[in-house]
């Protein structure tokens, strides 16, 4: 089986641990991953703000760099859910099709088609879990709290297999963080807010690491940490799975 | 062309192919212990139930327990000694408005969420249950059903020209989402739970 | 009353307050909290929510004919039946059933069609005096303002201010802002607005085609108050509020108020079958826009709501920003679908004030996919050329920079370049990032650049 490592275009720029430790971790459980150098973007950002059909583009890109993998991994809830509803090419619509199809969020890729069952990591840490929406709600990365349905979460299971780790209680369990794309920016006052809460959340629960399956998210969190002065940091869920 | 005409018209012009109707019956499937959860359900939207036997029983609850004098009213032949019977529907709604107490009773009660059901010559004029300061309504044990469902089951296709669920007293919450009981309807609700 | 149409621009104003915000948001919080007790109650919700939902669709995919049957019905049962094409034309009907019986009083209860149609407005102009009977209504009636939820009408009011108004309003004592006291002072004002009125309007929450009857909930009392007291009865509801059987009602009231509010039921589900002898009652059906909204195939769904509320609740935009901050008479996810119907332009901004986080498709009884509609408006609204040129413009560069594999690594290494050796460019008071957050640190190098060094 050969895997195509998609890393979100701010991970890529921003946060290349997290991408990183996403390759590492990957390779440890056997899996041969490439990642191919010419992927950018997914078209997110340029979708959710209404332009879609600019977003030919990077379909067209996309497709061109992983189509060939069994796999496609990528770690981002948001990116992968964006593209298994709205990937396609106009020519081929099979072709996007069946590449949505082998498309997987990192965590959901470990606990259902690799079917980790245990990992060496250690995080003697209290860590709060962000549930970030796009993942959860639209992958079913985990349950949410609206529906009246059996609780599950594919990364509260792979944190749970992590050595001496204590993972924190939320008074929201999946209230979004006010990231949301270009949301950040137009609704500058809604969205820091949102965040601002998000993080008094953990805080308050005491919280030493926010971790979640999207960058984005944490990115967002990390910038109010950050003007806060707090000593919290944040953390792609694959590098506490990948630590030692 | 009418504005009828005109609404019809777009709505046949634009409405999508049929989808098909689901069925409901398969929702009568409860299973539940029903006078209890009737009475926990009615004490926690703020209605108290009184157990009792007969309208002997009920009368002796209000010789102790309600305010005297006031004005009581009642639809229920069994208790025209110790209030005004309204036998029928000629009262004038408007002469009903100091009525302290309205004593009524009714086809069937929802265990649920402590709802219970009248019709219209149940309660003789429609204004009757909202406009007394208190209300009390006698529900025979085996008229409580389980669910929502069961009701109209029960229901059916009897007519009646108005009728309503009434599920403990009027409240609001309107002010700061502090639960004030007796807002335009009736300030307290008593079931008088009978068991035959 | 405000001069701004934009609900980021609002929205910001509203965040002015932190305090204010944080009891506002922790408020609907807890009613959301509340409907998750409620629901959580019944084992089968899922499938109530399912059924609810096919109901609903099967309606909207005959509702020529029901509407017909109802209407067919109602007259049968002796209700006089009203169409409106639109909100003017609804105004007009209900003054000229109030010229006819001399009638220059009415009293209403809440009514969120009416709210959307402006029918208060019109009818003082034309020398009506209509009084609110909800208490919440009657709160936002004496503020001159818009309710700001279509439930919880004066959520964004806090119990001092609601004090000082039924104060110079009512004569209440000044400073008294207990709730028990306050309702109890509209009771008693409102009670002889019910005796001395001999018209009252309601709404309806669901109309039934099988029977011609129809279904009005509240709490409070209100509605019935007023229509048993008065001469004329007038209930005005949507194309969309049909069901089709009587029974279906046991699927809907079971959603309704334990979405709303998370209580089992509201207090009083009245059915109204028959004008009471000597009275008459009026059913006014009103388009408004509904039937273009029928047509359209991506946002036709949005017309199963009952309007519960319970996207408002989860909404955590909803919840940090305030109806008002929606500038239409219906606010929060559902408003922000219904409205670019309405006027596309004006309510453009809508669909962009939400972060898609799915909250509310998940809470919504009858399944609408609320946010699913709001990317696709967003869509819609690009197409239709409602966004700001500047916009336009750099999406337009995104997609250039993001369709070029070498555009995108230069694009990127010059912008980490730029936050390492001159962040105040970035770090300033024209990026809106900045106001409340850092920007993050810009790494030594890209995951690419690292995999070309450690892999290859």
């Amino acid at each position: 089986m050969k895997v195509g490592l998609f890393i979100p275009c701010y991970v890529d720029q921003f946060y290349p641990d997290a991408a990183i430790a996403c390759l590492q971790l990957l390779e440890k459980l056997g899996v041969d991953v490439v990642y191919p150098k010419n992927q950018t973007c997914c078209g997110q950002p340029m979708a959710n703000s209404g332009f879609e059909h600019l977003t030919g583009g990077c379909n067209d890109l996309f497709i061109k760099n992983f189509s060939d993998f069994d796999y496609v991994v990528g770690p981002s809830g948001s990116c992968v859910l964006h593209l298994k509803e709205h990937l396609h090419n106009h020519d081929n619509p099979e072709i996007a099709t069946t590449l949505s199809n082998k498309l997987y969020e990192f965590t959901s890729f470990l606990t259902d088609v690799l079917k980790v069952k245990s990992l060496p990591a250690r995080f003697p840490h209290k860590v709060g879990v962000h549930q970030s929406c796009h993942g959860q709600r639209g992958l079913h990365l985990s349950q949410m709290t609206e529906l009246v349905a059996p609780e599950f979460s594919k990364p509260g299971s792979l944190l749970n297999m992590v050595k001496d780790i204590e993972l924190v209680h939320l008074n929201r369990k999946d209230e979004c963080c006010g990231f949301g794309g270009t949301f950040c920016v137009a609704e500058e006052a809604v969205s820091s807010k949102m965040g601002k809460d998000r993080v008094e959340d953990h805080l308050h629960n005491g919280a030493e690491y926010i971790t979640g399956v999207d960058m984005s998210c944490l990115m967002h969190m990390e910038g109010i940490l950050h003007r806060q002065g707090s000593k919290v940091k944040v953390l792609h869920i694959a590098e506490i799975l990948n630590g030692e | 062309m009418t504005s009828r005409e005109k609404i019809l018209s777009a709505i046949k012009t634009n409405q999508p192919d049929l989808a098909t109707l689901p069925d409901v019956d398969f929702l009568l499937q409860e299973d539940v212990d029903i006078p209890e959860k009737f009475i926990a359900s009615l004490t926690a939207i703020g209605g108290q139930v009184v157990m009792v036997k007969n309208h002997s029983a009920i009368k002796a609850f209000i010789a102790e327990n309600f305010i005297h004098p006031s004005r009581k009213i009642t639809t229920v032949s069994e208790l025209e000694d110790i209030a005004e019977y309204i036998e029928d529907n000629s009262t004038v709604p408007h002469s009903l408005e100091n009525v302290d107490y309205a004593i009524i009773e009714a086809d069937l009660a929802i265990a649920e969420n402590g709802a219970i059901w009248v019709t219209e010559d149940k309660i003789r004029t429609r204004v009757l249950p909202f406009i007394t300061q208190h209300l009390a309504v006698i529900v025979k044990k085996k008229d409580v059903v389980p669910t929502m469902h069961y009701a109209y089951n029960k229901i059916a296709a009897n007519d009646y020209g108005f009728a309503t669920f009434i599920a403990g007293p009027s409240k609001t919450a309107d002010i700061e989402q502090s639960l004030v009981l007796g807002a335009h309807g009736s300030r307290s609700m008593t079931v008088f739970l009978m068991a035959q | 009353m405000q001069n701004t149409t934009n609900h980021a621009e609002l929205a910001e104003v509203f965040n002015n307050d932190e305090a204010r915000v944080d009891w506002h948001d922790e408020t609907l919080w807890w009613i959301r909290s509340k409907r998750d007790v409620a629901v959580n109650k019944i084992s089968n919700w899922e499938v109530l929510r399912e059924t609810a939902s096919q109901i609903k669709n099967n309606v909207l995919s005959n509702l020529n004919n029901y509407l017909q049957q109802f209407e067919g019905n109602a007259i049968a049962n002796g209700i006089i039946i009203h169409w409106a094409a639109d909100a003017k034309e609804h105004n007009q009907i209900v003054l000229s059933i109030l010229e006819k019986h001399s009638i220059h009083q009415m009293v209403k209860s809440k009514s969120m069609l009416t709210e959307e149609c402006h029918l208060n407005d019109f009818l003082e102009e034309n020398g009506i005096n209509v009084i609110d009977s909800d208490l919440g209504e009657r709160i936002v009636q004496l503020a001159k303002e818009m309710p700001s939820h279509i439930v919880l009408p004066c959520i964004h009011k806090k119990k001092e201010e609601i004090g000082e108004l039924f104060h110079q309003h009512l004569g209440t004592p000044a400073g008294n802002a207990d709730p028990q006291f306050l309702t109890e002072t509209a009771r008693q004002h409102l009670r002889d607005t019910f005796l001395t009125r001999r018209a009252a309007l309601t709404g309806i929450n669901f109309a039934i085609a099988e029977t011609g009857e129809f279904v009005v909930c509240t709490n409070e009392g209100n509605a019935d108050m007023g229509a048993h007291l008065a001469d004329v009865h007038i209930a005005s509801m949507g194309i969309e509020k049909i069901i089709p059987e009587r029974k279906h009602l046991g699927v809907f009231l079971r959603l309704l108020t334990r979405s709303a509010t998370g209580q089992p039921i509201t207090t009083y589900s009245s059915h109204f079958k028959r004008p009471n002898k000597g009275k008459e009652m009026h059913i006014i059906i009103v388009d408004n826009g509904r039937s273009i909204q029928l047509g359209r195939e991506d946002f036709r769904n949005s017309l199963k709501c009952i309007r519960c509320g319970a996207c408002m609740n989860t909404c955590p935009v909803y919840r940090r920003s305030g109806g008002h901050s929606y500038h239409n008479a219906i606010s929060g996810p559902i408003g922000s679908i219904l409205a670019p119907n309405l006027d596309m332009e004006k309510y453009a901004d809508l669909p962009f004030a939400s972060t898609l986080c799915g909250s509310c498709t998940n809470v919504c009884p009858v399944k609408i996919d609320i946010h699913q509609q709001l990317y696709k408006w967003r869509q819609v609204i690009v197409k239709n050329g409602y966004v700001p040129a500047a916009k336009k413009a750099s999406m337009q560069i995104m997609d250039w920079t993001l369709s070029s594999p070498t555009a995108y690594h230069t694009a990127g290494k010059a912008g980490r370049l730029v936050l390492k050796y001159a962040p105040f460019m970035v770090n300033n008071k024209l990026n809106p990032w900045y106001k409340h957050r850092d920007m993050p640190e810009p790494p030594k190098e890209s995951f690419g650049e690292w995999y070309k060094k450690n892999r290859k």
